[in-house]
């Protein structure tokens, strides 16, 4: 790994578990283990990709990394501080430096604030500004994602989906943050609107050189965006390289399959898909040893069991779970 | 030669507050038995509408399909009675759609769902219904079918509810299938999953399908033919192949070269297409993608454009602006 001076974020045996409750002491009876030890650093400046399937815990991850969640273990380092276990009061001053833009734009946007209102919060909650400077940048900032200057006083239901995406990269946009989770920022958007806001994402980080962690299911996306892709299964980082290194030398059983599912739009392409059998293990009990492994029966997931299953560099920069049955 | 499904003129409106919209203006496309079509087009453009249509399932009372013939082997299911109509829905014409969740009983047991079908269409009695309804849960790769018969709906993760409704709607072995966007809120490994079994299904049952989508990796490599809608129309139609390599159409060339491919340089610019959709309102009578480019030669806004088949079944829309035979930038 590189000298982490130069890292915006360095992630170390991170877990996040959430209690399930049961009887009437309401005692915590089991956990859904949905982030469960992964390690990984962003650089200043550049794009760590994150996929997996739904419910491997991505947006868990996210949601941890800019401390909307409490970790249950592990550390995580912000520009050298150590944010895992500060209260929202220490964290506030370090927020705008860290932002999150939501999977689900209804889970971000209060329906009954207009956009103006809705781009402006995070200088109001920073403090940053008197309001004629707050309301220039919350113009530029419309004006920049590519939003009519009169949608200040619309409110979010008057957009359209894609509409409503650009809304919630400008809002965290505005404290200009070194380092901007993105969370599915595209997934619901058309192919048209797709390509506007991932050239938007592009300009901005050469213009001001944020790090982004960027979540996306779609893997042509993720390596068009991306200078490394961090691939997540079942709580777990599996293998996380160069972004052109993950699709030109897979070592991950998981990962190969993953990019043999992608259909390519091209008719004259072979399509050679490796189709799973099964489905996706539950993060409340999952199987011992290799996950993966034990959901497609490999023949050596026995092996895996009661071992240890280091995460490693095999090559320069190249990262994978280390596995009997699912790495050669 | 008939095809299996033929759709001419097909016109679809809605009754609003603002008065009537034409959320289908004039679409004409077949379906031959065995093959899948594959319908592709922004959000909005009148996939699902179109879809809808051809078995009178829209939203009651503002939905109505106002003109145009929809000859499915040869009858015309605009003029069927509603007896008609209930048979060859299910029975004929199965359809997965858009929400499964939003399609599937969430009070009842996924195997009472599709013993009803089957009890409905093919006349079985409860016991030979079960045991078809175990049959199809196993065929559609559920673990343990026996046991998944008495499941209920939010009990299934979301690929499996996606298999439930493909159960459902191939219960009584249709002719035609009609997918709508059956893979969008899936995965990639439980889409591959889903379309190999569309597949293997068609092969086995020689059924044709139409496939809504906005993936145009999914019509790459699923489909024989592709129809691209736009703004109520369809702006271009071929087979797959011809119109992947030789698109004419301005809409279907920004379409394709704005898609981020893999071996695309990583971080460049991605080609857009500029402007937006005209609300369904503001539609005007001529070229619609004209109207989104603000091409403002008035004629071509005013009166809709003819369509030309440049080769055998490769139709396009022939607005002089739009229909562009040499390679050539979008804007
Ligand atoms: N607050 C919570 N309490 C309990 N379980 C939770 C909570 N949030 C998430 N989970 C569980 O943690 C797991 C990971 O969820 P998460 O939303 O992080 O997945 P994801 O990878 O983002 O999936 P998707 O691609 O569908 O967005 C899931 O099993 C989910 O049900
Ligand atoms: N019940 C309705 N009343 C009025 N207008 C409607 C109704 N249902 C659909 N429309 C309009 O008809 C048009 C076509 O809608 P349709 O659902 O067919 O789009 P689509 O192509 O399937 O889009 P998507 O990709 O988002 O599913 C849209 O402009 C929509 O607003
Ligand atoms: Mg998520
Ligand atoms: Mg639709």
């Amino acid at each position: 790994m590189s000298d982490s001076s130069s890292h915006i974020l360095s992630v170390r045996d991170l877990k996040m578990h959430f209690p399930i409750r049961g009887g009437v002491m309401m005692k915590q009876i089991a956990a859904v283990k949905a982030v469960d030890g992964v390690n990984f650093h962003i650089e200043k400046g550049e794009t760590l990709g994150l996929v997996g399937e739904s419910g491997c815990g991505k947006s868990t991850l996210g949601k941890a990394l800019v401390r909307l969640l409490d970790p249950t273990a592990g550390s995580i380092h912000f520009n050298q501080h150590d944010i895992t276990h500060m209260s929202q009061s220490q964290l506030r001053p370090l927020r705008q430096d860290f932002q999150m833009v939501f999977q689900d734009p209804a889970e971000s946007l209060d329906s009954r604030m207009a956009v103006g209102e809705l781009v402006a919060e995070p200088l109001i909650i920073q403090k940053l500004g008197k309001r004629p400077e707050r309301q220039a940048k919350v113009a530029e900032m419309l004006r920049r994602v590519g939003l009519p200057a009169n949608a200040i006083q619309k409110f979010p239901f008057e957009f359209s989906g894609g509409q409503r995406q650009r809304i919630g990269i400008a809002r965290a946009l505005t404290v200009n943050p070194d380092l901007l989770v993105l969370d599915e920022p595209v997934s619901a958007l058309d192919v048209s609107v797709l390509s506007q806001v991932m050239n938007l994402l592009l300009e901005l980080q050469r213009e001001f050189g944020m790090s982004y962690l960027f979540i996306a299911h779609d893997l042509a996306v993720v390596k068009h965006m991306s200078d490394r892709i961090a691939v997540m299964y079942l709580g777990k980082i599996v293998e996380l390289a160069p972004a052109d290194e993950i699709y030109q030398n897979p070592r991950h059983a998981y990962t190969k399959a993953l990019l043999s599912a992608i259909p390519e739009p091209d008719p004259t392409a072979s399509k050679n898909r490796v189709i799973l059998e099964g489905d996706v293990p539950s993060p409340i009990d999952p199987p011992e040893g290799c996950a993966f492994g034990h959901r497609v029966g490999h023949p050596k997931y026995q092996e895996s069991i009661g071992k240890d299953l280091p995460f490693e560099e095999i090559a320069p920069g190249h990262w994978v779970q280390k596995c009997p049955c699912c790495v050669d | 030669m008939s095809s299996l499904l033929e759709i001419n003129g097909l016109v679809t409106s809605f009754e609003t507050d603002s008065g009537w919209v034409r959320a289908v203006d004039g679409i004409s496309y077949s379906i031959e038995a065995g093959k899948t079509v594959g319908l592709v087009g922004e959000s909005g453009c009148g996939k699902t509408v179109s879809a809808m249509s051809i078995i009178d399932l829209l939203p009651k009372p503002s939905g109505h399909v106002l003109e145009g013939e929809i000859l499915f082997k040869g009858e015309d299911l605009r003029k069927v009675t509603n007896e008609r109509m209930r048979q060859v829905r299910g029975g004929e014409i199965g359809t997965i759609f858009q929400e499964p969740m939003a399609a599937l009983n969430p009070v009842h047991r996924i195997g009472r769902q599709i013993t009803e079908t089957l009890k409905l269409h093919e006349g079985m009695s409860g016991r030979q219904a079960t045991a078809k309804a175990v049959e199809l849960l196993d065929a559609v790769g559920i673990p343990a079918p026996e046991k998944r018969v008495s499941a209920y709906p939010h009990e299934l993760s979301g690929g499996m509810r996606q298999r439930v409704m493909i159960a459902i709607a191939l219960a009584c072995e249709p002719d035609l299938l009609i997918a709508d966007e059956p893979t969008t809120a899936l995965d990639v490994t439980v889409q591959a999953q889903i379309l190999e079994l569309i597949e293997s299904m068609q092969e086995k049952l020689g059924m044709a399908v139409l496939m809504i989508t906005h993936d145009l990796g999914v019509i790459a490599q699923n489909c024989d033919e592709v129809v691209v809608m736009y703004a109520g129309r369809i702006v271009e139609r071929g087979p797959v192949k011809e119109l992947f390599a030789n698109p004419h159409h301005a809409y279907t060339r920004g379409l394709l070269s704005s898609i981020p491919r893999l071996d695309a340089e990583r971080k460049s610019e991605l080609t857009t297409i500029p402007g937006q959709v005209a609300g369904i309102q503001d539609f005007v009578a001529g070229c619609r993608f004209c109207q989104r480019m603000d091409r403002d030669r008035s004629v071509l806004l005013r009166t809709r454009p003819d369509y030309c088949e440049i080769s055998p079944g490769h139709w396009v829309e022939a607005c002089p602006e739009c229909f562009q035979p040499e390679a050539s930038s979008v804007s």
